[in-house]
């Protein structure tokens, strides 16, 4: 008779790469709760100023600056992650020619900058406070 | 060198053992030469499969220190000094010691379609010759006929290792392989079983199936390429039904 084996609860602690895969998978839930926190100021905003101000009032405190470095690790490691495996899903070819992983990774980092210099733009470079 | 080998004797044993073993240490040896060794020098009853030696047939894929390995391509200068411990595959039942059964990813194969389809009244008569294919053409599907079915793959996937239904790496690997082949017209076909929930939106994307693939089939990629495809054919049918494909 066949023996069959169990797979442990742990199988993500047991490799290096099953266990980065876990915390790949994990920081997706940074990401939707900081979509969420944006979402909650939006919300804010539309019930007026005073409760806007309350809402980014809490942007101040120590603990809001630990949470956003935190986040941001986690969101950095989410999109670096993703951005670097985007080559084996876009194939693309010029001629006969497959287009480099490099230049489809690199696409999507372009955009990324491109799209935050924009971002920071709109904030820092028109003057206008947030 | 100390090599630790998986016992399971279903007529001895209930549960499976693990048996050490002193193999002499040379440079040259993989990690199939020492069981060879063992087997031959210190202990006959060691059942494990092999056949050619050189990475080609696929036969020899077992637990190297936890890895999916080919052991024919596993060195133990790789390993030395520590010990090594050789495991059967992963997720699939173990007929005994360092045997797995293969029935399920056999039939994983089959599941795919794996071979060329034409649609009824447009195959080529014989006289007219072959289908001709250009490089370009050839490139895009030989990188996954390139698959030897060592099932290195399923080995290194905690998705079917939860849970057996999934078609796996290998098997939608060779379907990606015949839906980019430009002589076949039997995508839609392989879809029923490729695009299903035990097909490719089971992947969750580890990528250690390519990271193991000893024959750089990228079946990771495969899968993801079928995902976005399979998005595509969803959105092309919802916006223009009346173009729905044959």
């Amino acid at each position: 008779m066949s023996y069959i084996r169990k797979v442990p609860n742990t199988w993500w602690l047991q490799r290096k790469p099953y266990f980065l895969f876990i915390v790949r998978e994990l920081t997706s839930v940074a990401v939707a709760g900081y979509c969420g926190f944006l979402l909650y100021l939006m919300y804010a905003l539309s019930k007026g100023r005073p409760a806007y101000s309350a809402a980014t009032d809490l942007l101040t405190h120590p603990a809001s600056y630990t949470l956003h470095t935190i986040g941001l690790l986690l969101v950095l490691y989410h999109t670096i992650t993703w951005f670097n495996v985007t080559p084996k899903v876009l194939v693309f070819h010029l001629g006969e020619e497959k287009v480099p992983a490099v230049v489809i990774a690199g696409a999507h980092y372009a955009g990324w900058l491109a799209t935050s210099a924009l971002v920071a733009w709109l904030l820092l470079g028109t003057g206008t406070s947030v | 060198m100390e090599v630790e080998i998986f016992r399971y004797r279903p007529e001895e044993e209930s549960e499976p053992t693990f048996q050490s073993y002193e193999v002499p240490f040379n440079e040259e040896w993989v990690v199939l030469d020492a069981i060879n060794y063992i087997k031959d020098e210190i202990d006959g009853t060691i059942s494990h499969r092999w056949s050619c030696r050189m990475g080609v047939c696929g036969s020899c894929g077992m637990m190297v220190n936890r890895v999916p390995r080919l052991t024919c391509a596993a060195f133990l200068k790789e390993y030395y000094p520590r010990k090594i411990r050789v495991e059967p595959l992963d997720g699939f039942p173990v007929e005994r010691d360092l045997v797995t059964e293969m029935d399920v990813f056999v039939s994983k194969l089959t599941d795919v379609s794996p071979w060329i389809i034409r649609n009824e009244g447009e195959e080529k008569p014989i006289e007219e010759g072959t289908y001709l294919q250009s490089p370009r053409e050839l490139a895009e599907y030989k990188q996954y006929s390139m698959c030897i079915n060592c099932m290195l793959c399923y080995a290194a996937c905690p998705v079917f290792a939860l849970d057996t239904n999934f078609l796996g790496p290998a098997a939608i690997a060779l379907g990606q392989r015949y839906n980019m082949d430009s002589r076949d017209q039997g995508r839609n076909q392989r879809q029923e079983v490729i695009a299903s929930h035990d097909g490719v939106w089971h992947c969750t994307f580890v990528g250690e199936c390519s990271a193991v693939c000893p024959k750089d089939v990228d079946p990771a990629g495969a899968i993801q390429r079928a995902k976005l495809s399979s998005t595509t054919d969803y959105f092309k049918d919802l916006l223009m039904p009346w173009g729905k494909r044959k």
